[in-house]
């Protein structure tokens, strides 16, 4: 299948060159609370994914019926109710990984990383392209969740996937990976400060890369 | 007056009803998943509960359903309960085999440590586990059955197994094991099982009815 170019830019700007963790810097405090491992990480990653798909999609199949002036509330009217939808199935069919989330989970109504998105994008371009930059800005927040999960991990515990088990069940069970045998742990990355540093290098990184060109 | 009925009409009325209309889809679309997802949330969260205490009463010593077999407990210290809590009573053919009692041990490094607390009729601990905490991460958090095994000391201690002075971590002389480094944790857990089994030596008649 083709990719048109339209579609190469939104996945570029999503995952990379308008990345919402570490370019755009939206929707922070999941991500500095979460990011403890990478099962926690990658679980509210993709819960926001599924919601900023919905809500885009959502608001680009009325965007020319919403006067201008009411734009904003209805936009968080149809993210909250989202939002309580996607939590309610999960509560429903997903117990454990309901648990692992949190309040995060009905928090995500107010990431303004969703609204933004579905401001500055979905409000004036077509459903598809819509959804498509809901996916992309998801999976790049996702991304850069998972990697400051795994680094905060790594660091903080010593292992990688711990936890997977809470969200997949008993075969999940042996996936933890232990990379350092009898690590005493260095709590700081696991504390909300190793999420902070952890992020700044990780912007450090991003921003050196691109200067490196 | 023609046009202040038209500004009317346009900037208040109009936008009024659209974003009634909007509400409206919304209620109707979250009513429709709360009652399609109802039965299911119930479901889980009754396993949920099931589970938790079947870690602390083994499945064999009782057999009807604990989540259904509730007690109401007062807000008494020895459970640390500030508002009344919720114990749950173990049948064998009818009759009482042991309780779980929910307790919250108060004096937590941060905060209360929420546990339940599964006691056979004997007196016997049948098991401990921590329900809620927000005890540091990676330090204290051993107290965790996920994380380590450490709470299982307690299966099948008693009031009078260890004795008294033993009741405390072996910091303290006591013989419950420790870790250097986070000992307010389990102090504080040592001592709120240590009052729970006294709360029920004491309401041994009153709970077992």
């Amino acid at each position: 299948m083709m990719i048109s170019d339209a579609s190469r830019d939104i996945l570029y700007k999503g995952l990379w060159q308008q990345n919402p963790g570490i370019v755009q810097l939206l929707g922070l405090c999941p991500l500095l609370a979460v990011s403890n491992t990478v099962v926690n990480a990658l679980s509210l990653g993709l819960a926001t994914t599924l919601v900023m798909a919905l809500s885009s999609g959502s608001v680009a199949i009325i965007r020319n019926l919403i006067p201008n002036a009411l734009r904003v509330p209805v936009f968080i009217l149809i993210i909250a109710v989202l939002v309580t939808v996607v939590s309610l199935l999960i509560q429903a069919y997903a117990q454990p990984l309901y648990l692992v989330l949190g309040i995060f989970l009905p928090l995500i109504t107010t990431n303004c990383i969703v609204l933004a998105r579905v401001e500055a994008f979905a409000s004036k371009q077509p459903t598809h392209l819509s959804i498509l930059d809901g996916i992309a800005m998801g999976l790049g927040l996702t991304a850069v969740l998972v990697t400051l999960g795994a680094l905060r991990e790594l660091f903080g515990k010593g292992t990688l996937f711990s936890g997977a088990d809470l969200v997949l069940g008993e075969i999940a069970k042996g996936w933890t990976l232990t990379l350092f045998q009898n690590y005493d742990g260095f709590i700081l990355a696991i504390l909300p400060p190793g999420a902070f540093i952890g992020l700044g290098l990780l912007i450090a990184l991003r921003n050196r890369l691109i200067a490196g060109r | 007056m023609k046009r202040r009925a038209r500004q009317f009409l346009n900037h208040i009325a109009l936008p009024g009803l659209i974003l009634l209309l909007f509400s409206a889809i919304g209620a109707f679309l979250l009513a429709g998943t709360h009652q399609l997802t109802a039965p299911a949330i119930d479901r889980a969260q009754r396993a949920l509960l099931q589970s938790l205490l079947t870690q602390v009463m083994p499945t064999e010593v009782f057999d009807n359903d604990l989540t259904q077999a509730r007690i109401d407990l007062p807000a008494d210290p020895l459970l640390g309960l500030k508002k009344p809590g919720q114990g749950y009573v173990a049948r064998q053919g009818g009759k009482p085999v042991g309780v779980v009692l929910e307790v919250i041990a108060p004096d937590g490094y941060a905060g209360v440590i929420r546990l339940i607390v599964g006691i056979h009729a004997d007196g016997r601990l049948g098991g401990v586990r921590v329900v809620a905490h927000q005890e540091t991460p990676g330090l204290a958090d051993y107290i965790e059955i996920k994380r380590s095994p450490w709470i299982n000391q307690f299966g099948g201690k008693s009031l009078n197994e260890p004795a008294p002075a033993g009741w405390a971590v072996r910091k303290d002389g006591g013989t419950f094991d420790y870790r250097t480094g986070a000992t307010v944790t389990p102090r504080a857990i040592v001592k709120a099982v240590h009052h729970a089994l006294q709360y029920f030596e004491r309401e041994r008649e009153q709970l077992l009815k």
